[in-house]
């Protein structure tokens, strides 16, 4: 802290909402699923940022230990989306989720 | 020596098993050695038990192991010996045996070969649990098991429908006597506790405390029981369509033993019967009208078979009226004697048949006697045995159950003798048209006729000599005998009640002797002025004209009867519950109330539209509304 004095928690928090909400809007406004895919990173990210400040504030690690899980999860997570996008993509031709609904009912 | 006893019924299940488990690939003669040395065994141990119960008859129980143990209820797996029951294993046995033998050649080109021995392995083994069970639930165990092997047999060739229809006839109206057997027994156990002879009828007497309507209406679900498994009229129509078995079934169960289960179940319960006069009536009756009615039939059958068949019904109705009269040892005679002529003709009628090649109906057949010698040689005796000339088997018992009737009841005796009168006729027009005049077969058949191979015609051998000298056993006591088997078999029935004994003079015994035996003989002169002086034929379905004629070939309409009265209403009731109660109120039901979940699905359904955002957006939502809720 000492660096950035002026640099508080709330800055922090500041940002990582800021991040969130991108990323939930950008999964409510857009219908490209790469993009909503990314969205969700954005938004993974945003709780990543939190926890970290939080750690540091508090002088703790365990948030941190939760920032890897999380990183690790999202890895994977991307691998398989993104080959299921990929499958997608060659047997629809389209990733708009406006056109792929079919799993219903 | 007793002890023995437990390996009677042991030595069939075994072969059973063995046959079914293992006698896969073995060779016909030696899974036909194993079946029938099996049976010849148990007949070796039975006959030393036998002789244990020479010395007078000392019942003795024979304890196997717990069977059921319920409070006061117990029930053991346990052998009684006594005279009754090894009598009974001795013929079982022996003519069992002597059949098992002459199945491995009347059975030798069919193809479920092994099956069928085993079945008649099973058969014995649940025919002597029968036998020599030490309680009534016991004797259910083998009573039911023989219905059950009996179905299987009869159903043997189980591809013709025909057949299969038989068997579940047969099973079907068993059904309906045993019902009355678990209510008699049922009623017997309220009343005095316990369903074990030894404290019924042997050591203790608590079928004493039976008394009232409740004894009557015992004994009476107790005789329907014997009614449906000895075919007494009204439940006897199966035993003519079980003929659609193979010949050594029809000797072995609807001749030999199965059928003479009610005989043995009823003299078992002798004490019972004794003491209630109502239920003694209902017996005689029913053995007299069934002894009747059955005789009449077979005048006019043309199946060899059926004619066996229904004299098998009327000689188990002379058998009933024996027992109704409270001659129990004369009945349990009766039984025997019937046991080895029946079987005989059967299984020669089973030697006819082979040598037709499967040929059943006697106006195809004719002039037998010089193709098989040694066939129509042991029909004669079995026939003459069944006649009542004397001094063959069933002369002896035949005569004694008349005397008995002429004793009691002029009208059972009137009825009675008409009935055997009827029996010699029939019997006698059955060799006739066998054996007699010229063959009215087709060329092919003629061609074909052979005499049967040494392993067949040698049990009809045995039992023809058996059935010459089989009366012995019961000599009257005319002829300057005292009646050693009745003295005895009697000691074992009756503990409580005094037998009624005959005590008419001499004179009078052997005067109806001579009237019985001039009946039979008239009988007889007439059947051979008929069928072989005149030459007479019987007659081809078409040219039937008498109406009685028509009703005795009908069998008194009583398949019709039934058919109009049982099964026509219950099909009536079964097509309304399909097509009207079914489909409307248990249908109705059934989707009335898959309804609501449905209906309710269908709006919730709209929730889950595929689209994503939605999904996010109602998540969102969702976690907003919590968090307001929570802040």
């Amino acid at each position: 802290m000492e660096l950035l004095p002026n640099i508080t928690i709330n800055h922090y928090l500041l940002v990582s909402v800021a991040l969130f909400s991108l990323g939930i809007l950008g999964i409510l406004l857009r219908r490209n699923a790469i993009i909503m895919f990314m969205c969700v990173e954005l938004m993974l990210n945003a709780v990543n940022l939190m926890l970290v400040a939080f750690s540091k504030m508090w002088g703790q690690t365990d948030a941190q230990v939760f920032v890897f899980f999380i990183m690790v999860v999202a890895a994977a997570e991307v691998a398989v989306g993104l080959a299921i996008l990929m499958m997608l993509y060659r047997n629809m031709n389209t990733t708009s989720t406006d056109v792929l609904d079919k799993l219903k009912w | 020596m007793e002890k023995l006893v437990t390996l009677i019924p042991l030595f069939p299940l075994v072969g059973f098993l063995y046959i079914i488990f293992l006698g896969k690939g073995l060779s016909k003669n030696l899974i036909g050695g194993i079946g029938s040395g099996a049976i010849f065994l148990s007949f070796v141990t039975s006959i030393v038990v036998f002789s244990t119960q020479l010395g007078g008859g000392n019942p003795t129980i024979v304890k196997v192991f717990d069977w059921i143990t319920a409070g006061t209820f117990d029930i053991d797996i346990a052998f009684i010996v006594d005279p009754l029951s090894t009598i009974y294993l001795l013929f079982i046995t022996g003519v069992g045996f002597l059949i098992h033998v002459y199945s491995i050649g009347y059975m030798h080109d069919d193809e479920g070969f092994n099956r069928f021995i085993a079945y008649l392995n099973f058969f014995v083994f649940f025919m002597l649990i029968l036998v020599l069970g030490d309680s009534y639930v016991t004797m259910f165990v083998g009573w039911e098991g023989v219905g059950l092997c009996s179905f299987m047999l009869i159903g043997f060739w189980y591809k013709d429908m025909k057949n299969n229809d038989a068997a579940k006839k047969a099973f079907v109206i068993n059904r309906i006597g045993d019902l009355g057997l678990i209510i008699g027994m049922c009623m017997i156990f309220m009343q005095t506790g316990t369903l074990k002879y030894d404290d019924l009828f042997i050591s203790g007497s608590e079928a004493s405390s039976l008394n009232g309507w409740y004894l009557h209406a015992a004994a009476i679900f107790l005789f329907i029981g014997a009614m449906g498994k000895s075919a007494q009229i009204p439940l006897h129509t199966w035993l003519p369509d079980a003929m659609a078995g193979p010949t050594p079934v029809s000797a072995l169960i609807h001749a030999a033993t199965m059928v003479t289960a009610g005989i043995y179940m009823v003299a078992r319960s002798s004490d019972i019967f004794a003491s209630s006069e109502i239920a003694s009536n209902v017996v005689v009756w029913a053995g007299l009208l069934t002894a009747i009615l059955g005789a009449t039939v077979a005048l006019t059958q043309n199946d060899i078979k059926k004619v066996l068949a229904y004299s098998t019904v009327s000689q188990l109705g002379f058998m009933f009226v024996a027992l109704g009269l409270g001659a129990y040892s004369i009945a349990v005679f009766h039984v025997i004697t019937h046991a080895f002529f029946k079987a005989l003709l059967f299984l020669g009628s089973g030697s006819v048949i082979h040598g037709m090649g499967g040929e059943q109906d006697i106006r195809r057949m004719g002039g037998l006697k010089k193709y098989m010698p040694t066939t129509h040689f042991t029909f004669l005796i079995g026939t003459i045995a069944i006649s009542g000339i004397p001094p063959l088997a069933g002369f002896f018992s035949k005569d004694q159950i008349i005397a008995f009737a002429f004793e009691e009841n002029m009208l059972v005796f009137v009825i009675l003798s008409a009935a055997s009168a009827l029996t010699a006729f029939y019997m006698f027009r059955l060799y006739f048209l066998t054996f007699h005049g010229k063959f009215r077969g087709t060329h092919d058949q003629e061609h074909h006729l052979h005499e049967s191979p040494k392993v067949m015609t040698i049990p009809l051998i045995v039992l023809a000599v058996l059935s010459i000298f089989g009366g012995l056993i019961g000599f009257p006591h005319a002829l300057g005998h005292t009646i050693h088997f009745h003295h005895w078999l009697d000691h074992a029935l009756e503990k409580t009640v005094v037998m009624p004994f005959l005590d008419m003079s001499l004179n009078m015994e052997l005067l109806l002797m001579l009237v019985a035996t001039l009946i039979a003989a008239c009988s007889i002169y007439f059947a051979y002025n008929k069928y072989v002086t005149k030459g007479e034929l019987a007659l081809e379905d078409d040219e039937i004209e008498s109406g009685t004629h028509k009703t005795l070939a009908a069998k008194y309409y009583f398949d019709e009867i039934y058919d109009a009265l049982i099964r026509k209403p219950v099909d009536a009731a079964s097509a309304f519950f399909a097509k009207v109660v079914e489909p409307t109120f248990i249908d109705g039901l059934v989707k009335s109330v898959s309804a609501i979940p449905t209906g309710l699905g269908s709006v919730a359904k709209l929730a889950q539209n595929g689209k994503m955002v939605m999904y996010v957006m109602a998540m969102i939502l969702g976690l907003i509304l919590i968090l307001i809720t929570l802040l």
